[in-house]
């Protein structure tokens, strides 16, 4: 059997990290004692450590969208790479909110953006979206243009009605340009400029090393055609290639004013879209809302913990009392460690944080149940405390194991809310299993071989 | 205390068979109904600055949209929850325009393909996990025998396990059909851990019959699964309490988003305390004396 000694140290070291890890979690009584020694003995001691809690979008307001993108003008092998591009560029632009860290995230050919606390997230979506799609585009084959622009010249001056009644009159509405492999995802930089004659602003490109070589291959296959420049699917200029350009530059010249130009620089640098994207899924969370969510599930959380503690002492008295006092020190202890590791808590984390309390009362409740069964039988106390704990062990074990086997499953399901879920559930059973066993286990030793171990209205 | 449980296990079971009748037939006529993150859809909850209009002049309101049905549910005093189906963000901004004098508080919408695909991701799930206790029960009884062999008792639990998921099930589907509760993830996740809640209430009470087993060789086992039923029954009820305790509040007060969630455990938990006093021990018993009749 184990000392007193060595349990007194246990407990010594317990109560130490708890009201540790109870100050980590709530610093507000501590510093404020601190304010106070240093107010009356003017003294300079420090605030405890603070460190928040990483709340999660549905906790602190804030957006969940889920981009797709349009891969079908990219080749197969080259998918992973205009995704990382795409990536990089949404990055950028997102970086331009002063969010803390957002994420952006690629997932097969969807883009996750992720930003936590964004107060206006209707211009957030405009501007993630807004980002230009720069393309340069070149005519399809002769005999289909021309076939185009016959069909135009045929509906020249007439009404919509009457060019209905042209046979293949869809075929003037077609777009003559087909899309070439050069994007902006090879644009390294833009540059505002003025044409030195006309003073008429220009936007200078400058393509990476891959964009300058497609751009060399573009440009001498299309020499004497018009290659078209589309900034967000929209034509701006189609000059004619007069000879093959290498190096990489070219300049566009549409017919926007200065601030557009400058405008359009600005945002060419941003980033201008690999591919173009659609957005399928959002999810925003108002601030208000998140604040509204947070104080009714922390309520709902106190009151809970409340009612679990009342029934506890009320049934168990004593070993109520005990395991009231471990489910406290469970509660500072996991809190601590969702600080720490850190664990994003959302709802569904709190509503997994909250279910694990009264799961973390159930070992407890087994242990207690099988020590009466055995105080009852006329055992000693120690004893009792040892049959309890030994017997209970099993069915403690496979019952939360079964637990934990759904949470892992849940937590390879994804989704965010099943994730934060599962992971505050597992995390909340592993570590009550340490408190419910181990921490009782001692503070009950505690009354081995004193008087109260006699007093039988305290245990049964 | 001791309570003689088995011996009025006719009447549970009639009562049991009537409630799993009923739930059957509510889940065939109302069926479930799939929320938006199955079907794809939007949700809007909004907050009217001043006085809240009526369900029908914001029906009227948003008549031009072309939104197809649209449930509109008040909330709380100037509050608005709108579900529809999905509509990009320029309608949303134009919805948003129309209603005048609102503050959005969230918004939620899901396309179709990702619909499609949490379908799947949830099937996967739940099929995986129904597997996995299978094998855990398969496990926890391989060493029992005589007089009921070990994979009876693994039927017995599986047994059990559906009833208690069932039962939840059937309810949804009642107040799917008469409140507009939608099944979404959340809900499943709940009904997922009833599952396992459930194998642990089970395996509790068989793990005291083979204890007694072993033990006492000499009583019945009619005797033994009733002593093991009385020796548990604290744990049962006092365990599903300090559960229950903290759902509860979760339910009345921790909001909208966990209340279904908290209900759907809540149930879970109801009917597999029932369950793992009144019907799983009973019919392990009637099994066997039904083989010795015969």
């Amino acid at each position: 059997m184990m000392s007193k000694r060595k349990n007194y140290l246990i407990i010594f070291l317990i109560l130490l990290l708890a009201s540790f890890t109870a100050n980590l979690s709530y610093p507000e009584y501590f510093d404020q004692g601190v304010d106070f020694l240093n107010w009356k003995f003017n003294l300079k001691l420090p605030h405890f450590w603070e460190k928040p809690f990483k709340l999660g979008l549905d906790l602190q307001g804030g957006s969940h969208l889920v981009y797709e993108a349009d891969l079908s003008q990219i080749e197969e092998k080259e998918i992973g790479n205009a995704m990382q591009g795409l990536r990089d560029v949404i990055e950028r632009r997102v970086n331009y909110f002063g969010v803390q860290e957002p994420i952006v995230q690629v997932q097969g050919e969807r883009l996750i953006v992720e930003l936590a606390g964004i107060v206006d997230q209707a211009e957030a979506i405009k501007e993630i979206g807004k980002t230009p799609f720069l393309e340069f585009k070149e005519l399809k084959p002769e005999d289909v243009v021309k076939k185009i622009e016959e069909k135009r010249k045929e509906i020249e001056g007439k009404t919509m009605e009457e060019i209905q009644q042209i046979p293949d009159w869809q075929l003037a509405f077609e777009d003559p340009f087909q899309s070439t492999p050069l994007t902006g995802k090879y644009l390294q930089k833009a540059e505002f400029n003025l044409d030195q004659t006309t003073y008429k602003p220009i936007i200078s490109l400058q393509f990476n090393d891959e964009g300058a070589k497609l751009f060399e291959e573009i440009t001498a296959r299309n020499v004497n055609k018009p290659l078209a420049v589309y900034l967000d699917n929209q034509l701006t200029q189609a000059p004619v290639v007069k000879e093959k350009i290498t190096g990489g530059k070219a300049q566009i010249t549409g017919d926007f004013t200065v601030d557009e130009a400058r405008k359009r620089v600005q945002e060419l640098n941003a980033g201008a879209l690999p591919v173009p994207i659609k957005l399928i899924s959002q999810q925003n969370v108002g601030p208000v809302l998140g604040k509204i969510a947070l104080s009714q599930s922390l309520k709902a959380g106190i009151l809970g913990f409340l009612a679990v503690i009342l029934f506890m002492i009320l049934f168990y008295r004593l070993p109520g009392i005990i395991s009231s006092l471990v489910l406290g020190i469970y509660i500072f202890f996991i809190l601590a460690f969702f600080k720490l590791i850190p664990v994003t808590l959302t709802l569904a984390g709190i509503g997994g944080f909250i279910l694990s309390i009264g799961m973390a009362i159930d070992a407890n409740v087994l242990i207690f149940a099988r020590m009466r069964e055995e105080l009852r039988e006329g055992k000693s106390f120690s004893v009792s405390v040892e049959e309890g704990f030994r017997r209970a062990w099993p069915a403690i074990r496979d019952g939360n194991f079964t637990t934990l086997i759904v949470a892992a499953i849940l937590f390879g399901f994804g989704s965010s809310f099943v994730k934060g879920f599962a992971l505050t559930l597992s995390l909340g059973i592993m570590l009550s299993m340490f408190s419910a066993i181990f921490v009782t286990k001692n503070f009950l030793r505690i009354f081995e071989g004193t008087k109260f171990e006699k007093i039988n209205w305290l245990w049964r | 205390m001791n309570f003689n449980f088995i011996k009025y296990r006719k009447i549970y079971f009639i009562f049991s068979g009537i409630l799993i009748l009923g739930s059957l037939i509510c889940l065939l006529i109302f069926g479930l109904k799939p929320g938006i993150d199955f079907t794809g859809g939007s949700i809007m909850e909004l907050e009217y600055k001043a006085e809240r209009p009526s369900n029908q002049e914001i029906r009227e309101k948003l008549k031009d949209f072309g939104l197809g049905e649209i449930s509109v549910q008040p909330t709380e005093e100037r509050g608005v929850i709108l579900k529809m189906k999905e509509i990009d963000e320029d309608t949303h901004q134009k919805i948003i325009q129309k209603l005048g004098e609102i503050e959005e508080r969230r918004f939620e919408s899901i396309g179709p393909t990702i619909g499609k695909e949490l379908k799947r991701k949830t099937k996967v799930v739940v099929v995986l996990s129904l597997i996995s206790m299978l094998l855990y029960i398969a496990f926890a009884f391989r060493k029992v025998s005589r007089p009921v062999k070990s994979w009876q008792y693994g039927i017995v639990s599986l047994f059990i396990l559906s009833h208690d998921v069932l039962m939840p099930l059937g309810i949804f589907s009642i107040l799917g059909k008469f409140y507009d509760v939608q099944i979404t993830i959340p809900l499943i996740v709940a009904l997922l851990t009833v599952v396992g809640y459930a194998i642990n209430n089970v395996v509790v009470v068989f793990d005291r019959i083979r204890e007694n087993l072993i033990k006492r060789t000499l009583i019945s086992f009619e005797e033994i699964s009733n002593l093991a039923l009385n020796q548990t029954l604290t744990r049962q009820i006092n365990t599903s309490l300090t559960t229950l305790f903290p759902l509860f509040f979760i339910f009345f007060i921790g909001g909208e988003t966990l209340k279904y969630f908290a209900l759907a455990l809540i149930l879970g938990i109801l009917f597999g305390l029932y369950s793992s006093i009144f019907l799983a021990s009973p019919i392990l018993v009637n099994w066997l004396k039904w083989k010795e009749r015969k």
